[in-house]
């Protein structure tokens, strides 16, 4: 039988799947027209290198990442698979998390990518989706708000982030070669970004 | 003898980069290349470039040159995944007229930190 982390995992790779065209379409316009190519390739790897039945949330995380950061040939490889070793290393040994683990796990996934990337927030990446989420996040968390509701607050946070991208230049990655005229767009990165919380959300309303 | 690896998100590149500096350093079989992803498309894969230094490496320090974007995050993360075991540095420079000078360089025997400076100096050749 499929373990949860597996099934959530094939959650996100729908999701990515689904939006591969427009992901893709949102690169052509500030970008090399590869983010939703890229970011399906990573996840079509990705369910054929996780075993259907590992139920270690750590050991499946990291193995998403080991194989995103070689498969996916973008910027975006690198980032998203420090993300997922990051966050997997919290959930070494764990089959189950609570709303606590998750945010810590949200946390280290930003901070790779903050380590790998060296940007910050408002330079038009997937940061400026996760961060709002992440923060949002913790503040109900705090509240005393389970998961789901959390992360529900965190995908509204990081619908409003990818919004916020588009009225911002970038200043780094390849639409940082466009100056101002990535202005206008929203970020390709912040979207595949929103895309994941929202299908792990998606996965855990069941 | 100094190792060389060559990244880019073309695999045609790197090995064209290659031909060429080899032409200037005959006989030398330090230098590496990761270009692409394996299944040929266009990209860099860090795990690719991991076993290019994990090759190129023969103890004496191994010097990268990367295109540009995800070629040099893709690096950094490959070096990162070797935690330490290899002396590896990416070279602040343009990667075919870097890559010449470094293959010059190792070849004739020069140790790591001056293969590496004479290849960041490349930064500074004048075209016209
Ligand atoms: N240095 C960085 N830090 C954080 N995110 C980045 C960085 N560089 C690029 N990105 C993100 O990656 C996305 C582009 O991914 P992708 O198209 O797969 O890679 P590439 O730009 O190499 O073609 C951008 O939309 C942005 O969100
Ligand atoms: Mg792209």
């Amino acid at each position: 039988m499929a373990s949860r982390i597996y099934e959530c995992i094939g959650k996100i790779s729908e999701a990515i799947n689904e939006n591969k065209d427009f992901l893709t379409d949102l690169d052509r316009e500030i970008g090399d027209a590869d983010h939703g190519v890229n970011m399906a390739r990573g996840f079509s790897a990705v369910m054929e290198a996780i075993p259907q039945d590992e139920t270690d949330i750590g050991t499946v995380l990291k193995k998403t990442g080991m194989t995103l950061l070689s498969k996916v040939g973008g910027a975006s490889g690198p980032l998203y698979g420090t993300a997922y070793m990051e966050a997997g290393k919290l959930a070494a040994g764990k089959s189950e998390l609570n709303a606590e683990d998750f945010g810590a796990m949200l946390n280290a996934a930003i901070e790779g990518i903050q380590k790998r990337g060296k940007a910050v927030r408002g330079e038009k990446t997937m940061l400026d989706a996760l961060i709002p989420a992440y923060e949002a996040y913790t503040a109900k968390v705090t509240e005393g708000a389970d998961l789901i509701s959390a992360l529900e607050e965190a995908c509204t946070k990081a619908k409003e982030g990818i919004e916020f991208t588009k009225t911002i230049r970038a200043t780094k990655g390849r639409a940082s070669y466009l100056g101002d005229r990535s202005i206008g767009h929203q970020d390709p990165g912040a979207t595949s970004a929103t895309l994941t919380l929202e299908a792990i959300l998606d996965y855990l309303k069941g | 003898m100094v190792g060389i690896v060559i990244v880019s998100h073309s695999a045609k590149i790197a090995e064209g980069i290659k031909e060429l500096a080899l032409q200037m350093a005959i006989g030398y079989e330090g230098l590496y290349t990761a270009g692409g992803l394996e299944d040929g498309s266009i990209g860099t894969d860090a795990v690719r470039i991991m076993e290019a230094i994990q090759n190129a490496d023969q103890g004496d320090g191994v010097v990268v040159l990367a295109d540009l974007g995800s070629g040099i995050i893709s690096a950094e993360t490959a070096i990162d995944m070797l935690e330490g075991a290899v002396k590896v540095q990416i070279a602040d420079a343009p990667i075919v007229e870097g890559a010449i000078i470094a293959a010059v360089e190792a070849s004739i025997g020069n140790p790591f930190e001056q293969v590496l400076s004479e290849t960041e100096k490349t930064r500074e050749f004048r075209k016209i």
